[in-house]
């Protein structure tokens, strides 16, 4: 499988190398002049170098798929190793097709492009949490392992020369050996993380190993650049006064770029904070930042690593809390990927770069003792410093993960890159240290890479335990957090507890104050997100093992009616404003009906639930400054749904058990509304027949246009600009005449458009009544899913109801404040024109509250927000009597967002 | 307190170091640091010497925290209760583990022993479990003002059926000790200085 991938590929590169050749035949051509217009012109040079990128990616990324086709394979060698020798492969057959070894791994390459995203992917990605618990370890592995690691390398290197064991030709004294092992003795973090994240090994040793290979690269920059301008000074010049500076510039070089990076993460987390109309650009804000701290700590010498780690690591908790959900996925993916593209770009030509010979230069006994010491110095270094550490440890590590820890030092590209920039008038044995140090980036990716999970299980290391967080835990952690800083307190012991716990205030107090949109703050806690990714998880395990459930009797309720949790919200408050007058005429309508109405429904339930759904039709979208839903947010929404479901029925089991039957308010958002030009697609409802002098059905238009001034900051989070909201109250969810069921049925685009849940009225079926013959659906976007040749008595509808809103009402809102009303007399005539559009139909928002919070939750705090417009928007409540008649629908239109 | 103090001058030391298990120098160094709380040298210290640590006032749980200093409304705190209660933090010795006479009680600073400090933080009225109730005042403490009622009493009614295992609303110790049996209390529960 392997080899015949291998066999495959190659003609991609071979393809580029020959046509590099190919500007030289047509330079010919391009001195005459011009012989007309050509119908067809081929300009590879043109384009060459992008394409040979893009060639080159391509031909990475197939690699990867053929690898990954084999499980068998991939569990046994990890990528990187297949990467590497792919290149060798690559790399063969260019040089056999050119001749020449194209496509080096050039160090500016790699520091400037190759090299950003992984470090972005790693500290954006950081565990904070668990870096920060360790960070003493990891500090010390990093400072102090790598200076050992490169002292002790250099010198035994020396050593080995002086005692002849090197040959003589390799010309190198002491300042050349501490330059190459300053270079060769960092640990690699693009190869650490491409071995380790298949090693799955428990949490802290892997942050320690990660942590380490992250932050040593001030150290190794610092070593590297001293050594280096010592050896082009000469020895003899070096004075006492460089050391000296060669210290500080440890310090400068490693807090600088640490300070690069927060300054830059502070940056970009008060830009995000102001992108509140452009979202698009939040992914886009993250990467040029990110990049720039990268570029700017490189150009001012500091250490380009660090900066870019700890601006991901810093500005995280607050640019996740400030971009909009979509952003965070876009965020994420592109990390990752352009982390992944990177990664394998760079093992690939590692190999590819092997195959050039000219540039080696072999000498068996540096080679050999350079491996021998770096194995052994570094776990030498290990077991000390562990030694020491221990001594603070709160829980000491011991002699497993110190085995993992030395055999998991691996040397990579960073090694190679610098070495190649090593100058060879300066440095005369240059090509021995290239040589060696292929030979040691090799033998660690593919020897110790391939070895290193063997080892690990056979050592029986604790790998990681994932496991699902739950509330508890989350909580209790908390709290053992604050008993630990308080506990310290009463021993006076000023120690990590205390300092975490001061830095959280702070940062509670004043940075999120700052950084984070007021709402994203007001949202943020960490109880909350776990509880809210909980909901969530829920919801789409219960969509996927169940997605009948909508369907019916599972869902039938209780003699209960049914609300949802938006309901729940604001429905309660509605009442609670309006007194309990509300309810009793609620109540009424819950009376029990016939035991017949109550099969009809079950079978209404099931028939809406089973019967075929039209798909939706696909809307194009040509916005480019929004984005079109998808299938992700589709299933969101149903998510929300279940959601909605869920605590539907818990609140019934802990709360008051008013009864306001019908009132079912439902956000809806429906987006491209305005672009529609409908400016409220509301939902009509057929109604119930009540059975007290309340026969009538009032429809309750609550329109609330755009609170988005008042309300964006607190409401802005997740949603989408272009969205409104319908909240929609109704008496009776499916009302269908007997004669049109099978007619209204198919109207319902999807699954979702049936009402989560029965409500009583819905239950008890009420079209015996003859009058409440209006289907409902659910659509928000009408204009998309309802069947064209529906879409005008939709749209009749919708102008009837508009222009009905503006007369005086003769039915106040049954919701809002429900005097009995004396509409008997109206009762019987159904406007016409409502009657005749059945088909108008709700439906859920395409876009839900699906990013941060499945509508279920972000009710809960929404409501403070979401009320006010309901009440102050009462007036708008008020219908004609006709209409009111046949509907009872409140709905709820705010401009943007939730 | 003056630093010149010997291990031999705290009251009855050698039966506070067998129950707490704390060494000699930690021992010295907490009753300095008792000492150093009691500002009136009245040899016991009071819920005000308490309070008037800084960062105990701002802590969510500093109350609570104090609280368990003064076990059954007892108002003066000596040595021996002060060294017992900051026992349940000493981090643990593998040696004590087997060293340890089974015949004996649990050693304060037992897996078993730390949760059930943090558990009686929660359990305010003692009878052993954490009522719905109780769980919320904690939670509110928790999670800060920028949630609201709403969602707090949704999180705690997900919280509590979470842990709840026999369905009576409310967690029970053992309950409690259920839902945390993957953490590592261990760890989580102690602090270093504290040997």
């Amino acid at each position: 499988m392997l080899s015949a991938a291998l066999l495959l590929l190659p003609g991609l590169p071979l393809a580029g190398a020959g046509a590099t050749e190919e500007p030289t035949q047509e330079s010919g051509p391009l001195g005459e002049p011009p012989p007309g217009l050509a119908l067809f012109r081929w300009q590879w040079h043109e384009v060459e170098a992008p394409y040979l990128v893009a060639l080159w990616i391509l031909v990475a990324s197939l690699a990867k798929i053929v690898f990954h086709l084999s499980r068998k394979v991939t569990s046994l060698v990890p990528e990187s190793c297949l990467l590497i020798l792919l290149g060798l492969v690559l790399g063969g057959i260019v040089l056999a097709v050119a001749k020449k070894a194209e496509y080096q791994l050039e160090p500016g390459t790699f520091f400037l492009f190759l090299l950003p995203p992984i470090v972005l992917d790693s500290g954006y990605f950081m565990p904070s949490r668990l870096f920060f618990d360790n960070l003493g370890a990891i500090l010390t592995y990093a400072v102090v392992g790598t200076l050992w690691n490169a002292f002790t390398t250099g010198v035994a290197l020396w050593g080995l020369q002086q005692a002849g064991l090197v040959a003589p030709r390799v010309q190198a004294g002491l300042l050349d050996f501490l330059l190459f092992g300053s270079l060769i003795s960092a640990v690699d973090p693009v190869a650490v993380l491409a071995v380790f994240e298949e090693v799955h090994v428990n949490q802290t040793l892997f942050i320690i190993i990660f942590g380490e290979s992250l932050l040593n690269d001030a150290v190794t920059v610092v070593l590297y650049k001293v050594c280096n301008s010592f050896v082009e000074m000469g020895s003899a010049n070096v004075q006492a006064t460089d050391y000296l500076k060669g210290v500080a510039s440890l310090f400068v070089v490693s807090l600088g770029g640490a300070a690069v990076g927060l300054v830059f993460a502070f940056l970009l987390a008060l830009t995000t904070r102001f992108t509140k109309r452009v979202r698009i650009i939040e992914p886009l804000l993250v990467f040029l930042l990110a990049y720039a701290a990268y570029l700017t700590a490189e150009m001012a010498s500091l250490s380009a690593i660090l900066a870019v780690t700890m601006c991901g690591l810093g500005c995280k908790k607050y640019v996740e809390a400030n971009i909009s959900h979509k952003s965070r996925t876009a965020v994420k993916y592109t990390m990752k990927t352009l982390a992944s593209c990177a990664e394998t770009v760079i093992f690939m030509l590692l190999g590819i770069s092997a195959v050039d010979s000219s540039k080696w230069a072999w000498d068996s006994g540096l080679v050999l003792g350079t491996l021998f010491f770096i194995l052994f110095f570094r776990a030498l270094g290990v077991v000390l410093q562990t030694w020491a550490l221990n001594q603070f440890r709160l829980v000491p590590l011991d002699k497993i993960d110190q085995v993992v820890m030395s055999y998991g030092g691996l040397r990579g590209a960073v090694a190679f890159a610098l070495v190649i920039l090593l100058d060879r008038t300066k440095v005369p044995a240059k090509d021995y240290f290239v040589a060696t140090t292929i030979v040691v980036v090799f033998f660690t990716v593919i020897v110790q890479g391939l070895t290193i999970k063997p080892l690990v299980k056979w050592l029986r290391v604790k790998r990681s335990d994932y496991h699902k967080p739950t509330l508890n835990q989350e909580l209790h952690e908390h709290t053992f957090d604050h008993i630990l800083a308080a506990v310290e307190d009463v021993v006076g012991h000023h120690g990590y507890h205390y300092w975490r716990d001061r830095w959280e205030q702070f940062d509670k107090k004043y940075l999120s104050q700052l950084l984070m949109r007021r709402s994203a703050y007001r949202i943020r806690d960490q109880i909350w997100d776990v509880y809210y990714r909980l909901n969530i998880r829920d919801a789409i395990s219960f969509v996927d093992q169940g997605g009948h459930v909508l369907s019916s009797t599972g869902l039938t309720l209780p003699s209960m009616p049914s609300r949802n949790s938006v309901a729940e919200t604001s429905v309660t408050n509605l009442l609670r404003e309006s007194g309990s007058g509300a309810c009793l005429d609620l109540q009424v309508i819950d009376t029990v009906r016939s035991g017949r109405d109550r099969e009809d429904a079950v079978m209404h339930h099931l028939l809406c639930g089973g019967l075929y759904k039209p798909r939706r039709r696909y809307k194009a979208s040509c916005g480019r400054h929004f984005i079109s839903e998808d299938a992700q947010e589709r299933q969101d929404k149903e998510i929300f749904q279940q959601n909605m479901k869920r605590r539907l029925e818990s609140f019934k089991s802990t709360k008051h058990n008013i009864c306001f039957t019908k009132s079912k308010p439902r956000p809806r958002k429906t987006s491209h509304k305005k672009k529609d030009g409908v400016a409220n697609p509301e939902a009509t409802n057929g109604k119930p027949p009540r059975d007290l002098g309340f026969q009538d059905t009032a429809a309750v238009i609550l329109t609330v246009e755009s609170e988005e001034e008042e309300e964006s900051d607190s409401s802005e989070t997740e949603k989408e600009d272009d969205e409104g909201i319908i909240f929609v109250a109704r008496a009776t969810s499916e009302v269908l005449q007997e004669g049109k069921v099978s007619g209204s049925l198919e109207v319902c685009p999807s699954p979702r458009i049936i009402p989560p849940s029965p409500t009583c009225a819905e239950k008890e079926l009420p079209w015996k009544s003859g009058q409440g013959d209006l289907a409902v659906y659910v659509s928000s976007e009408t204009t998309k899913i309802v069947p064209v040749d529906m879409q005008t008595g939709w749209n009749q509808s919708i102008s009837s109801l508009e222009s009905l809103a503006s007369p005086p009402c003769t039915q106040p809102p049954t919701l809002t404040r429900l005097p009995p009303h004396p509409l008997v007399t109206e009762e019987p005539q159904v406007p016409i024109d409502l009657s005749s559009d059945p088909r108008s139909s709700f439906a859920f928002p395409p876009s839900l509250a699906k990013a941060g919070r499945s509508r279920s939750e972000s009710s809960a705090d929404i409501p403070q927000q979401e009320l006010q417009p309901l009440m102050g928007h009462k007036d708008h409540t008020h219908l004609s009597p006709g209409t009111a008649n046949s509907h009872w629908c409140i709905q709820f239109n705010r401009g943007g967002r939730l | 307190g003056s630093r010149s103090s010997h291990i031999a001058l705290i009251p009855d030391v050698e039966h506070i170091r067998r129950e707490t298990g704390f060494s000699q120098a930690s021992l010295l160094r907490l009753y300095h640091r008792f000492q150093a709380l009691d500002r009136d040298e009245k040899g016991f210290l009071s819920r005000l010497d308490l309070q008037q640590i800084g960062a105990l006032a701002v802590n969510p749980l500093g109350d609570r925290i104090i609280d368990s200093f003064f076990p059954n409304g007892s108002q003066r705190l000596y040595f021996a209760g002060f060294a017992r209660v900051l026992a349940y933090f000493r981090p643990i010795d593998e040696e004590d583990a087997t060293l340890r006479d089974p015949k004996q009680p649990e050693p304060l600073n037992s897996r078993m022993n730390k949760l059930r400090f943090a558990f009686q933080l929660y359990d305010l009225d003692r009878d052993g479990k954490i009522s719905r109730n109780e769980m919320l005042q904690v939670l509110r403490l928790m999670v800060g003002v920028q949630v609201t009622d709403e969602q707090l009493e949704s999180i705690t009614d997900r919280t509590v059926q979470e842990a709840d295992e026999d369905g009576d609303g409310a967690v029970s110790f053992l309950e409690f000790t259920k839902s945390l049996e993957k953490m590592n209390i261990e760890q989580k529960m102690s602090i270093r200085i504290l040997k």
